[in-house]
């Protein structure tokens, strides 16, 4: 990650139109007249498409193999103070990048909102250029203002359209993130007045810049550090920091679960890769072994509360913490295998349980309960739909096959090479994690179909359209997971390179590559075996 | 050919594929016949591969096939290829071979039933993935074939869904198989870290080449063991496979006797070089585990009632016997008996479906009996398959246990002794199950202890009601008499005050001038005649309280002899080996389900089930052929086996004579084991409930205490985590913002809202802050 | 004796004290506004004398500043007590607690 505008920067500013075309759609959707409601939903459509086709165009154009980034562009904002628009994608953020693009329509077409369709599909919208903004900006005011920006519509969404406890899961959200990245702007504020300090320069806030010159000192760069931690570990979120993420999620309309459990949980997980690894790697070094105890411990309490839950999209939104415990258990191993991991799982996690909230919705739908003690049966009345959530809930456990494993493979493999046992307690959650899915799934879909069970419809055309393309998805990238890997791969090497190169006597965790590690073999190695 | 040895999974997964499109409307049979004609398809692959493999040089028979890179990230290089060696091929043959067999009996077994086109998609891609798991060239492949079984048995057991237990079987299985999973991916870890690699020919051959630690091997082999004791079912972890029986029949043969469970064995075998070059004692754990497993299962199918679930307990032992095998360093009679159990026990499986399929779905041993008269290809395929197991040469399965033993003999006498002892008990309890089911009377139209118990719990009633009606009917001739007994005083005093009229009008006192004598005279004979009738009315009803009475005092006596005969019978025996039970006392009172029984007739299976079965049977002859032990040149299975293993099988280090008393000594155990049960269950010399312990029946009670746990302190505990996650986190939270609300709450009262208080606070304020700058200034 | 500056802010001085006393003591709220009054004359009356002692002409431009200000805050202030007296007649500061927290 040298190279800032690295290859060719086409004159179309493709990152910032991510950004603008769902503001544009946002507006748009504002002035729709008002005798003319069915117009909402196509204008927010079209705004979603476009910007999906974009980040897809975005991914085919980008080119693997080099390392830096991609797509860049700037424009200057605040010259005294060094803040710019500044954007650009490598292989880490590409990939997010694409999952916002596809999820974000599906999204929308999957549901309707019950009322004011006009500030739904607006806030939508807002909240769709935030998010693009947060993956692809490399400024930190940018960065920031992104980060929380995305909170308002996020607010709106749960708290106007959710469901009956939607006031207090919306506060607690907003309030608890908002509190977590407080602490964050300072932190921007004294890294960039420190590092122009340091190198006796001019302010500036440009991530690339401030990573690469490494200007401040070990104790002013842990500090800074964990204020950045902290507003990211809310985000992620980690444990103990956890507890708004059920009640948001159980509260929100399908398509704020959707966008919250698939995109904005990997803003917190993004920031660390980021803004952690990149801008502090030796305080990332130094309290690694914190995270990885909190992520391990995230795994199996996640999978431990997920089993008792009574609520089925409760359940899953506690299933979201042990996730996302494991990618915080691979960014954290410091290689290039867990790393890989995580970020294969943040789009894993993004599509399996995106397509998971999206099922538990149609669930609601259908029963309006939520409540697994009276469910059950529903394999009977509405084999479809069973034999979905089936392929989805096996690819959540982790199935070879699907996409969840290979994310999870490469996690405890690249844990295992830095720090053996948390790894082999981690593999614990794998057990647990089919626990409380097959136990649901039993309770929810085995067994006869009695009441109200019995007439549950089947799944509808629109339904399956909207879920294809992410059950697409789940076998594809099980399937062949390597053009994936390939494009992630360039970004995610230089980065351990910059952590190797920047921490005094650490040395990326390897495997040891077939290394005699028996006396006779040395001594075998040693006469030239 | 080698290079096409993709084809072989390629078959069934393009055969699921097609399933899952179109399952719904190709139906009954096409849907079973397009699985199973790519079962067929992919035996003859692996026919042509096998081919192929023979024709090169034993040096040489090691082929690699790669189709793509799957997980290319970091020094973690993983390819989608195929291993093409004697090992996998071996596993290759009799899974698609049996395989095939059981998809064509499913065809015959399912019909009928409603999810008929999703029962063969799930089987054809558990074989696609079974085939996946044993010929992938690296572990991480082989692991997507080892979950992926695991998830088809997950879908097969809980196939049919609406039956909770069955569910929950379902879920079990899964869950408890990925307990061992976890060991398979920390093994995986390890081996990646060591070696750098998980492709099989790159960790072997430097395995073989010594360059691993003695440390890394046993952290490697004891992992894997793991995942082979949850796959295989064995002690601990066996607690699924009694459950799995929960689905379709043909499952339990495919998935619980033949394929899914082996691949334990299989896995330990594939990387032997690591088992060789770990401690010495890892084989000994596997061999102890395995000898104790089988030995444990064999005392529970000893008292098991249910024809599946004996079968499933045998199958636990049986794959004891293997990794027993393996344990000892015998990895060619683990395999040679991992194949011809796969013949034997896919036979029993198929054939007691069979019987189950004839008996209407009746899965209970205690109704059979005498079944060969009907169902005369089951009875005379499962007699070989019962033989085979037994050990009876020359059946397959007599050679490769006998190999089996003497390696244990080789290794350690203490292990021979208990698998001798295992020998013995497998015999017994199978000879028990062929005794009960085929010889014998036929005992399905017997009554059955809780119906017996149910008809005289009818009589008894019947009898008391008896008794009630008679003491009624007693009331009611005593009520009867009473009245009567008035009629006739009302008579009599009639009657007198006629005569006093009469006697009156006569004497001539009489005030009623109009009295006519002749009336008067009538009305006494009319009085005397009542008198009379009433009298007689008094008799009769005498007479018939006297009949009520002795009615009720015979109604009595009745009830007291049943009562005295009900008090003093035995139970009902559930298994009435000799005869029918006597039911004369209570066949008025027996339920209709009994008399409905009598008229049925077993039937026969349809050529469907019943082809699989002889060609099974044949196998189970015949299979001892692959590896007689007379000379080495008879040894062709070890032959073939050769290059998979590295040099590391054990040299077996006994004399031909002390061969042959092992030989003798085991067999001579089976044919104690099959004499005892036929002398307790046909000739009825012992009594069979000596055997039929309870304890045996629930399965050393370990099931129950590890459901218990779970259900209790296992689920308190999970509890408990959720309510701290509730109370104390989120707790936090919430008492973050109820600290806020109180402080604001106390500063509130600051602000009452009066100018003058405000005013005070600012003269005070600028007071102090004057008082604080003239102390700090210099003077 | 002759007049100092000393003796100008004496006075001033004074007078402060009697405005602010006055402030916190009184309850009728036009009398609070002549104490407020009294308090930013004596405070201009420092001012200026202040600022010819020492011969620096912002002393009295200050008193400008001063003059604007209390100007706006009588009109203001005045304008509120007034309405709220013609509402409540007899009302006192006591008595206006309306915006209490």
């Amino acid at each position: 990650m040298t190279t800032v505008l690295a290859s060719a920067s086409p004159t179309f500013p493709v990152l910032p139109a991510l950004i603008v075309v769902p503001l544009l759609g946002a507006l748009l959707v504002i002035v729709v007249p008002r005798r003319r409601p069915e117009l909402l939903k196509l204008v927010a459509v079209l705004a979603t498409i476009a910007t999906g086709a974009l980040s897809l165009w975005l991914l085919f154009a980008f080119d693997t193999g080099v390392d830096g980034f991609q797509f860049a562009s700037r424009h200057v904002w605040l010259g005294d103070l060094g803040v710019s628009w500044l954007f650009g994608v490598d292989g880490i953020s590409l990939f997010l990048v694409v999952l916002t693009g596809i999820l974000f329509p599906i999204a929308i077409l999957a549901t309707d909102p019950e009322h004011d369709g006009r500030a739904y599909y607006a806030w939508l919208l807002v909240l769709e250029g935030g998010v693009m903004g947060v993956f692809a900006s490399l400024d930190l005011v940018v960065f920031f203002l992104c980060f929380e920006a995305v909170l308002v519509p996020m607010y709106f969404l749960i708290g106007r359209w959710g469901h009956d406890n939607r006031t207090y899961a919306a506060t607690k959200f907003f309030l608890f993130t908002m509190a977590g990245s407080a602490l964050m702007l300072v932190g921007i504020v004294s890294l960039a007045f420190l590092h122009a300090d340091a190198t006796g320069g001019a302010v500036t806030f440009d991530l690339v810049a401030i990573a690469e010159a490494q200007s401040l000192g070990v104790e002013a760069a842990r500090w800074v550090f964990l204020t950045f931690a902290l507003a990211f570990a809310v985000k992620v979120p980690i444990f103990p920091l956890h507890t708004w993420l059920p009640d948001a999620h159980t509260e929100a309309p399908t398509a704020g679960s959707v966008i919250l459990a698939g995109v904005l949980l990997k803003l917190g997980t993004y920031g660390f890769l980021r803004f952690g690894l990149y801008l502090f790697p030796e305080a990332t070094h130094h309290f690694a072994p914190v995270f990885l105890v909190l992520g391990v411990v995230g795994i199996v309490y996640g999978a431990v509360v997920a089993t008792m839950q009574k609520d089925l999209k409760r359940l899953v939104a506690y299933s979201s913490v042990a996730h996302l415990g494991f990618i915080i258990l691979g960014t954290f191993a410091l290689n290039t295998e867990g790393i890989e991991g995580g970020l294969l799982q943040m789009v894993n996690h993004g599509i399996s349980t995106g397509a998971l909230f999206l099922l538990v919705g149609m669930i609601y739908e259908r029963r309006h309960t939520r409540q697994i003690a009276e469910l059950g049966g529903l394999q009977k009345s509405a084999p479809l739909l069973a034999g979905v959530f089936t392929v989805v809930m096996l690819s959540s456990i982790g199935l070879p096959g699907l996409n969840g494993f290979v994310g999870e493979f490469l996690v405890l493999v690249g844990v295992f090479n830095a720090h053996r046992w948390y790894a082999v307690v981690a593999t614990g959650g794998v057990v647990l994690a089919s626990l409380y899915l097959l136990w649901a799934y039993q309770r929810v879909f085995h067994g006869p179909a009695e009441g109200d069970n019995a007439d549950v419809p089947d799944l509808r055309l629109r339904e399956g359209l909207v879920l294809a393309p992410l059950l697409a998805l789940i076998v594809a990238l099980g399937v062949y997971p390597k053009p994936v890997i390939e494009r992630m791969e360039p970004a995610v090497d230089a980065l351990v390179e910059h952590i190797e190169r920047h921490v005094d006597g650490f040395h990326e965790p390897t495997s040891q590559m077939g290394i005699d590690v028996s006396p006779e073999g040395a001594a075998d190695a040693e006469e030239g075996h | 050919m080698l290079d096409l040895v993709w084809l072989i999974p390629a078959f069934p997964l393009v055969g699921f594929a097609v399933l899952l499109v179109a399952g719904r409307r190709l139906g009954e049979p096409n849907a079973g016949w397009v699985a199973t004609v790519a079962m067929f398809g992919s035996f003859a692959a692996t026919i042509g591969v096998v081919v192929d493999l023979l024709s090169r040089d034993e040096h040489h028979r090691r082929s690699v096939t790669t189709l793509f890179s799957w997980v290319p990230a970091g020094d973690l290089s993983v390819d989608v290829g195929f291993l093409a060696d004697p090992l996998s091929l071996t596993m290759c043959l009799f899974i698609t071979g049996v395989g095939a067999l059981i998809h064509l009996y499913s065809i015959g077994y399912m019909h009928g039933d409603a999810g008929f086109g999703r029962f063969f998609t799930y089987l054809n891609l558990f074989a696609f993935s079974m085939l996946v798991l044993v010929l992938a060239d690296n572990m991480l492949f082989t692991f997507l074939g080892w979950e992926g079984v695991g998830a088809c048995s997950y879908l097969l057991i809980s196939f049919w869904f609406t039956d909770p237990a069955n569910a929950s079987a379902g879920k079990k299985a899964f869950v408890t198989n990925r307990i061992g999973d976890w060991g398979v991916i920390v093994a995986m870890c390890m081996t990646f870290f060591t070696f750098g690699s998980l492709s099989y020919v790159e960790v072997l051959d430097a395995t073989d080449a010594g360059q691993v630690a003695e440390s890394t091997a046993t952290f490697i082999a004891v992992m894997l063991f793991v995942g082979a004791i949850g796959k295989s079912a064995q002690f601990p972890l066996y607690l699924w496979l009694p459950d799995a029986m929960a689905g379709p029949t043909p499952v339990s043969a495919l998935i619980h006797a033949a394929t899914m469970v082996t691949s334990g064995i299989y896995l330990l075998t594939r990387v032997n070089p690591i088992i060789a070059d770990a401690a010495a004692w890892v084989p000994s754990l596997i061999a102890w585990v395995g000898v104790g497993t089988a030995l444990f299962a064999a005392t529970i199918a000893m008292a098991q009632t249910d024809i599946k679930k004996v079968l499933a307990y045998s199958t636990v032992s049986q794959l004891g016997y293997m990794f027993l095998a393996v344990g000892c360093g015998a990895y060619v009679p683990a395999i040679f008996h991992m194949v011809t159990h796969a013949f034997f026990k896919a036979l029993l499986f198929l054939g007691s479906g069979s019987v189950i399929h004839g008996m209407d779905g009746d899965q209970d041993l205690r109704h059979y009996g005498g079944l060969r008269k009907w169902m005369p290809v089951t009875a005379s395929t499962f007699i070989i398959g019962w033989l085979a197991i037994a050990g009876v040469p020359p059946f397959a399965a007599f050679w490769s246990k006998d190999e089996i033993l003497a390696y244990a003999w080789n290794e350690s006498p203490a292990l021979w002794a208990v698998g001798l002892v295992t020998a013995v008990l497998t015999a017994f309890y199978m000879t028990r199950q062929v005794v009960l089911t085929f010889f014998g009377r036929h005992r399905y139209a017997d009554a059955r202890p809780d119906e017996v118990d149910a008809a005289w719990d009818a009589r008894l009633a019947g009898v008391a009601a008896d008794l009630e009606a008679a003491t009624a009917a007693v009331d009611e001739a005593g009520a009867g008499l009473e009245a009567a007994v008035a009629t006739r005083t009302g008579a009599e005093t009639a009657h007198a005050s006629a005569i006093e009229a009469a006697r009156t009008a006569t004497s001539g006192g009489s005030t009623d001038e109009a009295a006519d004598p002749e009336a008067l005279a009538e009305a006494v004979l009319a009085a005397e005649d009542a008198v009379a009738a009433a009298d007689t009315a008094v008799g009769a009803a005498e007479e018939s309280l006297a009949v009520a009475r002795s009615s009720r005092a015979v109604a009595a006596a009745d009830q007291a002899v049943v009562v005295a005969v009900a008090g003093e019978r035995d139970g009902v025996p559930a298994l009435a080996l000799d005869s029918a039970p006597d039911t004369d006392d209570i066949a008025d009172h027996l339920p209709e389900a009994v008399a409905a029984r009598a008229d049925h007739h077993p039937h026969e299976s349809p050529w469907t089930m019943t082809l699989p079965l002889v060609v099974l049977a044949i196998l189970s002859v015949v299979g001892g052929l692959m590896q007689l032990p007379f000379a080495p040149s008879l040894k062709f299975l070890e032959q073939w086996l050769e290059p998979s293993l590295f040099g590391n099988e054990v040299h077996l280090g006994l004399g031909a004579g002390m061969l042959w008393v092992l030989a003798a000594v085991a067999v001579a155990g089976g044919l104690v084991g099959i004499a005892v049960a036929v002398a307790a269950y046909e000739r009825g010399r012992i009594d069979h409930r000596v055997f039929e312990q309870p304890l045996l029946a629930d399965a050393w009670t370990i099931d129950r205490k590890v459901g218990d746990f779970m259900g209790g302190p296992g689920r308190a505990g999970f509890e408990a985590t959720t309510t701290f996650d509730e109370r104390v986190v989120d707790g936090a939270v919430n008492g973050v913002g109820s600290l806020v609300r109180h402080l604001a709450g106390v500063l509130r009262r600051f602000q009452n809202g009066l100018v003058r208080t405000y005013a005070a606070g600012a003269a005070i304020g600028a007071v102090a802050l004057l008082l604080w700058f003239l102390s700090r200034a210099s003077w | 004796m002759e007049v100092t500056v000393a003796w100008y802010l004496t006075l001033g001085a004074v007078l402060f004290t009697l405005g602010a006393v006055g402030l916190l003591v009184r309850r009728n709220p036009l009398v609070m506004f002549m104490c407020v009054e009294l308090m930013l004359n004596a405070v201009n009356l420092t001012f200026v004398s202040l600022g010819d002692a020492l011969g620096d002409l912002s002393g009295q431009v200050s008193v400008f500043f001063v003059l604007v200000v209390a100007a706006a805050e009588i009109v203001v202030g005045l304008g509120i007590v007034v309405a709220i007296m013609r509402r409540r007649a007899g009302a006192t500061a006591d008595d206006l607690s309306v915006l209490r927290g």
